[in-house]
């Protein structure tokens, strides 16, 4: 397998573009596009801030920084992915893209870069050199937008640049001024996806290759297209089923999947959620703003290990033993940890593999899970049995009702309640909280192993943790214990895959269409190996069909 | 001729004929912009209005916090004591509700959704808050429409959304005073004004943006073109904020640069953290009205379901309204108190912040609404009845103040309708349900 090492496209790709320019810039042509509907939903999903910086890194390569805050990305139904179709730009959003990539066009055409990524020596430094520019932005812009530009998109940024490098008399001025305001564009802020008539089923429609490429890199690789993937989607190759196969297959046995892997499960994981959470220091000491970093990393370690290095069973990320330790999470875990070649730093990772019967295997024991569903001072089972059942069930878990009179509540002055669970117990002797409680509570009592900050305990004010509960008439026992119901449980499975296909699509799957069984069956006869599920929905015509036209009657096979 | 406003301090002069460069030193301008009575620009218009919104979680108490008597003669909560200095420019307003009309009651979400979006929805929608329709008639032509921000360290905890859906919060000082008093910023006491090359050519390059709109439209569906309309409002606010910046601004007495800060807006888990961070914004906010480079902001300490806790205390605030007990000589729960105290002595702060800056005729707090506003009015059993709200100031004369508001069983949304219609939003109904008024407080508009 060739493995592309992460170089700037901007020098690599200059061939295929060139093919490019050579087809569909000289005609200015646009493929024809389908009438909008009055009735539809929005497909177009707003670049995350990790598809926006690799995307830059891909299109420049790693000299040139992406500093500066993104505005945070709103969730919907669970995932963030969901959020960047449904969400509106905002004022300070845009405000925020602007100054990133005036900082990134500076860098590109400064001193260092620009004789590498501008490609012509422009006549003079102090003015306008409109055919040099044409030539940037004829590879740049395609780059940037995903699709070759048109003649006249390419001149108008020209002429733009030009007109600026006159009036500040330098020509490279005017190039990053011009560059920058591509990067605000929604051409690169948005992945569009644009359907077009089906010229080999009449009557249908099927989206735009480009849209297609770009739906697959995103997905796969978390961001733009490589030149061989714009060179399918250039052909026509993409349209076709097997060079549609061909490029899914060749993303997915890449090592840069892993990329997609990792940003899927930072976001069905909710790790975004890592930014408002903090822990007393007078209580959890151990518990730093490193941790914080750390504990996301111990699981997306994990969870690449498994998935990409193993290609294991989705189901077994709950009970593996196998993960990655720093001596920081060593500590906090309570693990005797030795690195004898660490130096000092506290920081390097390594490879662990706890005793089969140890509490801290799976990911559901891991930090990334108890931390960051626990509130700063102590535990709440409530929230982490919530969270289990919202994020890797797919449960919904009902709203607590208004009005409630709390007066039986939890009494933490009882000398009667000394533990978590005798509080919560005394709760849900109340017939209006016991309905959800009894759906939460259970499981997130199993995991009272580990406190607010993640640490490992075995009691809780003197008194010895009750781990034990119950669900869907399944008797289970601490952490261990409810690794294995939520192992066993199908929901699991059905929930990454369905959370899955919304990383790709910005929506729910239609679960009751035979091609998402199908993926489902796939999926579960490939025992849940989260590649093959990957490869399924990459292949599947549901991840490039308009969620807004009705699905096609089947075609005789 | 207002003795308050003819001031022109040496180091004022120094420090805009050193920002200017080499430059000749004029008049004092600053005399001749306000009217003899100093409540108007000389040319008659009026000051501006401003309003600021201020949430704090979890209401103030059960029923004890509700004053004895209406109007003007009432006796003063103990639970806003600490505001209790600016009674004569406040109003408390007691009673309302927000109605469900057989919605879910989503905790500590559809009170807010309802009383300052108008509508109250299963669904989770939150679209057009209050200070966004007070900002996009008030605030249209400013360089920033509007500016709202979390203490707690979390963009979620914003109540501010526009048609497109909710804006989140900014979360750190060090952010906010780049965006407004950075490099972009404009002294607009400064002697001399130089339109900057770099920003006119900023403007000029955006409209390659908009020239590739038409094409791009014709290939979308309508959902995809409205969440292109949506994008192209922000750009609209981009290209005027830059338009600002290539005008020279009016003077305004009261306006400096604030003092930079060092607090990035890290999650933080103590209430004193959160307040002492709240107190940086109100800072830069106070400056930021002041001059004139917004005219609605807001202040969000931390949302409802708070995890702020007292130092050495691992239970938050949010969990004491439901564990603590009621004690028994006191008649309410004890700990709950302190966090409320603590976000009333917050207030206090902003309050006391926005009345040292003096214009016109008084100060800035004279010329604004403070309107002080929480997500339940019981926090003990999270209700949606007998809501606190509190406003300081009186929007430059346009409510009465020093009042006792009480309107039982009254829908909560009457009261945001009344600061729509003071801070001058033409609006006539307002809300959707049994949350629909058309009519606001009796005896509060001037």
């Amino acid at each position: 397998m060739k493995v592309r090492t992460r170089g700037h496209l901007l020098i690599s790709v200059a061939g295929v573009l060139g093919i490019l320019g050579a087809t569909t810039l000289a005609t200015g042509q646009v493929a024809p596009v389908s009438p909008p509907s009055d009735t539809d939903m929005a497909t177009s999903l707003r670049l995350s801030p990790s598809q926006y910086k690799l995307a830059i890194t891909d299109v420049f390569g790693e000299s040139i920084r992406v500093d500066g805050r993104f505005e945070p990305e709103m969730r919907d139904q669970g995932m963030l992915a969901i959020g960047a179709r449904t969400e509106n730009m905002t004022d300070s959003s845009l405000e925020t893209y602007d100054n990133i990539a005036r900082a990134v066009a500076a860098q590109v055409v400064d001193e260092r870069h620009r004789a590498g990524f501008v490609g012509c020596k422009p006549r003079s430094d102090a003015g306008r050199d409109d055919a040099c520019a044409y030539a940037f932005f004829s590879r740049v812009g395609a780059l940037l937008y995903r699709r070759p530009l048109t003649t006249g998109e390419i001149e108008g940024r020209a002429s733009a640049a030009g007109a600026e490098a006159d009036k500040l008399h330098n020509f490279y001025s005017g190039l990053r001024l011009s560059l920058a305001e591509m990067m605000v564009s929604p051409q690169f802020l948005f992945r569009y996806k644009r359907m077009e008539a089906d010229p080999t089923h009449p009557g249908q429609q099927r989206m735009n290759a480009y849209d297609k490429a770009s739906t697959l890199s995103f997905f796969l690789w978390n961001s733009t297209p490589d030149p061989e993937l714009t060179r399918a989607a250039a052909s026509g190759e993409l349209n076709t089923n097997d060079g549609l196969k061909r490029q899914v297959d060749r993303m997915v046995d890449s090592a840069r999947v892993a990329s997609g892997v990792r940003a899927f499960f930072a976001d069905m994981l909710v790790f975004s959620d890592f930014d408002a959470v903090s822990k007393d220091p007078n209580f959890f000491p151990r518990y730093t703003l490193s941790i914080k970093d750390q504990a996301q990393e111990q699981t997306l370690r994990t969870i690449i290990d498994h998935v990409v290095g193993r290609h294991g069973d989705y189901r077994d990320l709950f009970t593996t033993p196998n993960t990655f330790l720093t001596k920081d999470l060593a500590s906090l875990y309570a693990v005797p940890f030795i690195d004898a070649t660490a130096n000092g730093q506290q920081q390097r990772w390594l490879p662990h593999t706890y005793p089969a019967d140890d509490p801290r295997g799976g990911i559901l024991s891991q930090a990334s899970f108890t931390t960051l569903w626990s509130p700063s001072g102590r535990t709440s089972p409530t929230v982490r049995g919530k969270a289990l059942r919202q994020n890797i069930l797919c449960q919904r878990v009902p709203a607590p009702p208004g009005n409630v009179d709390f007066k039986f509540v939890e009494d933490i002055s009882n000398p009667k309640y000394k533990t978590t669970r005798d509080r919560l117990t005394a709760h849900r002797s109340e017939a209006m909280c016991a309905g959800c409680h009894k759906i939460t509570d259970p499981l997130g009592l199993a995991l009272e192993n580990f406190d607010s900050a993640g640490g490992f305990r075995s009691t809780e004010n003197g008194v010895r943790i009750d781990a034990s509960g119950e669900t869907n008439g399944t008797m289970f026992d601490g952490p261990l214990g409810l690794a294995k119901v939520v192992h066993d449980d199908p929901a699991a499975t059905a929930c990454v895959a369905e959370r899955m296909f919304a990383f790709e699509t910005g929506y729910l799957p239609p679960k009751t269409e035979s091609g998402w069984k199908q993926i489902e069956s796939k999926f579960a006869a490939s025992r849940y190996d989260v590649l093959e599920l990957m490869r399924q929905i990459a292949l599947s015509d549901l991840s490039y069909r308009s969620p807004n036209t009705k699905p096609a009657p089947a075609r005789n096979q | 001729m207002n003795s308050k406003i003819k001031t022109l301090t040496r180091r004022r002069l120094l420090r805009g004929a050193v920002a200017g460069g080499a430059v000749t030193v004029g008049l004092p301008i600053l005399d001749c912009v306000l009217n003899n009575k100093g409540t108007a620009f000389a040319d008659g218009a009026p000051l501006p209005q401003r309003f600021a919104a201020w949430f704090w979680p979890l209401g103030v108490g059960e029923e004890d916090w509700r004053p004895a008597g209406t109007g003007k003669e009432f006796e003063w909560p103990w639970r806003f004591g600490p505001i209790k200095s600016f009674r004569e420019r406040t109003n408390l307003y007691s009673g309302s509700q927000v109605n469900l009309d057989g919605s879910a009651n989503q905790t500590h979400f559809t009170g807010v959704q309802g009383y300052y979006t108008g509508a109250v929805t299963s669904s989770g929608d939150y679209f057009n808050s209050t200070d966004i329709i007070i900002a996009n008639t008030i605030g249209a032509r400013n360089r920033f429409r509007s500016l709202s921000v979390a203490c707690d360290g979390d963009a979620k905890s914003s109540w501010t959304a526009s048609a497109g859906g909710k804006i989140p919060d900014e979360v750190s000082p060090v952010a906010l005073y780049k965006r407004i008093f950075g490099a972009e910023f404009t002294d607009p006491n400064a002697a001399t004004f130089v339109p900057d090359a770099e920003t006119m050519s900023r403007r000029s390059v955006l409209s390659g943006v908009t020239d590739e709109r038409a094409a791009l439209e014709k290939s979308l569906g309508a959902a995809d073109r409205q969440k292109l309309d949506y994008y192209f409002t922000s750009l609209r606010a981009l290209e005027q904020k830059l338009d600002i910046q290539l005008q020279k601004p009016a003077p305004l007495q009261a306006c400096v640069k604030p003092k930079e800060n060092d607090d990035d807006g890290h999650a933080v888990g103590l209430i004193s953290d959160a307040m002492t961070r709240h107190d940086l914004f109100c800072d830069l906010f106070a400056m930021a009205l002041a001059c004139d480079q917004t005219r609605v902001v807001s202040i969000d300490i931390t949302q409802g379901m708070t995890g702020l806790r007292r130092d050495g205390d691992p239970t938050s605030h949010h969990s004491y309204t439901h564990e603590e007990q009621i004690d028994p000589a006191l008649g309410y729960q004890a700990k709950v108190a302190w966090f409320q105290q603590q976000y009333m002595q917050g207030l206090y702060n902003y309050a006391t912040k926005l009345d040292a800056i003096k214009e016109g005729d008084g100060s800035l707090l004279d010329h604004m609404i403070l309107f002080a506003h929480t997500c339940h009015g019981s926090p003990r059993l999270h209700s949606l009845r007998n809501y606190p709200f509190a406003t300081i100031g009186n929007g430059g004369g346009r409510i009465k103040t020093g009042m006792h508001v009480a309107t039982p069983g009254d829908a909560a949304t009457r009261i945001t309708l009344t600061m729509q219609l003071a801070m001058g939003v033409p609006v006539s109904t307002w809300g959707t349900g049994s949350n629909r008024v058309t009519t606001p407080i009796s005896g509060v508009l001037v």
